[in-house]
């Protein structure tokens, strides 16, 4: 009955040692496999027959990347476009792994935070390093936005910096606690079937009313997970947009 | 007090930070669909900003969330 159980690392085969701790082979990386070779058998095995008029499947893997190539030149402008590798990757990969966690008994990938925030500091750090390399110390213009009156600057200055360094916990705790929140509601929500069904013909009746609400918000689940990914996408993007144009 | 009892409440008192987020995100859906329905041409551009302000919004209240469970579930 406890509904954090769900997120449990399970050790498969053990990989190596390295100073104590193991690496393993564990559940997350298993499911993160999964998610590898479903998005691959979309993007390669669907477009494989290179058909004029689409199929079903080829025009999944169409609109998904026109879907990412909108959103990225609409907010980084066709320079941006240099980045899509980055953000359709992002995207693909955490929409894979937040539905492929919704089935029932499996794992979601995006549910601990080390996952979320290793890929919020991989956009962060593609934020400095470009930012640096593109602007040079111009890239400091990103802190002090134009037409501000001098004497409020420095507090300007001080909360666009201190917005700019929470940017990859926003980022990863978003997501993280997003899926981490949906599916302990669900387990919570499902456990209430099982207690009134316990409880007698009385209660059966009583456990169609949260039955049909676990039905309700496993939809739902399915909108966030997809609302999430995108999310994600496009603060990717609206990050990008920073590094190449710093000025405000 | 019991530590167990005093991790109980606190997690209570947590989650009433995010009645904030809710009012939040909706005054931005709200006034998005007022003003979508005044001029729904210019409706579909605004999109990426609806989700945009939406998701910086609901940040806040998934954190005051995410104290509660930490309270709740976190082994300390």
């Amino acid at each position: 009955m406890d509904p954090i159980h769900q997120f449990e690392i399970k050790n498969f085969f053990v990989l190596t040692r390295i100073g104590g701790h193991d690496i393993a082979f564990t559940n997350s990386a298993l499911y993160m496999v999964i998610a590898l070779g479903v998005i691959t058998a979309l993007m390669i095995g669907a477009t494989a027959s290179r058909a004029l008029v689409p199929g079903r499947m080829q025009s999944v893997a169409e609109i998904s990347y026109e879907f990412v190539a909108t959103t990225l030149r609409q907010s980084a402008g066709s320079e941006g476009m240099k980045f899509f590798p980055l953000v359709f990757t992002l995207f693909m990969f955490i929409l894979a792994v937040n539905m492929l966690g919704l089935i029932p008994y499996a794992f979601t990938v995006t549910s601990h935070i080390v996952i979320t925030i290793s890929l919020a500091m991989l956009v962060f750090l593609t934020v400095i390093i470009y930012g640096f390399k593109k602007n040079g110390l111009k890239f400091f213009k990103l802190f002090v936005p134009s037409g501000i009156p001098i004497y409020i600057l420095p507090l300007v200055t001080f909360i666009e910096v201190l917005s700019f360094i929470s940017r990859p916990i926003s980022h990863s705790v978003r997501l993280f606690a997003n899926m981490l929140a949906g599916h302990i509601t669900l387990k919570v929500f499902a456990a209430f079937v099982t207690m009134l069904g316990a409880a007698g013909f009385l209660g059966w009746i009583g456990a169609i009313l949260p039955l049909g609400l676990t039905v309700a918000l496993t939809a739902l689940e399915f909108l966030v997970a997809f609302l999430q990914a995108y999310v994600f996408a496009i603060l990717t993007c609206i990050y990008i947009n920073d590094a190449i144009h710093p000025g405000h | 007090m019991e530590v167990t009892a005093a991790k109980m409440i606190g997690a209570g008192i947590a989650c009433i930070g995010m009645g904030g987020a809710g009012v939040g995100v909706g005054t931005i859906f709200g006034h998005y669909l007022a003003a979508a329905l005044r001029n729904p041409s210019a409706a579909q551009g605004q999109f990426g900003n609806l989700i945009f302000g939406f998701a910086v919004t609901e940040a806040l209240g998934i954190f005051s969330l995410l104290i509660a469970l930490l309270l709740l579930f976190a082994p300390i």
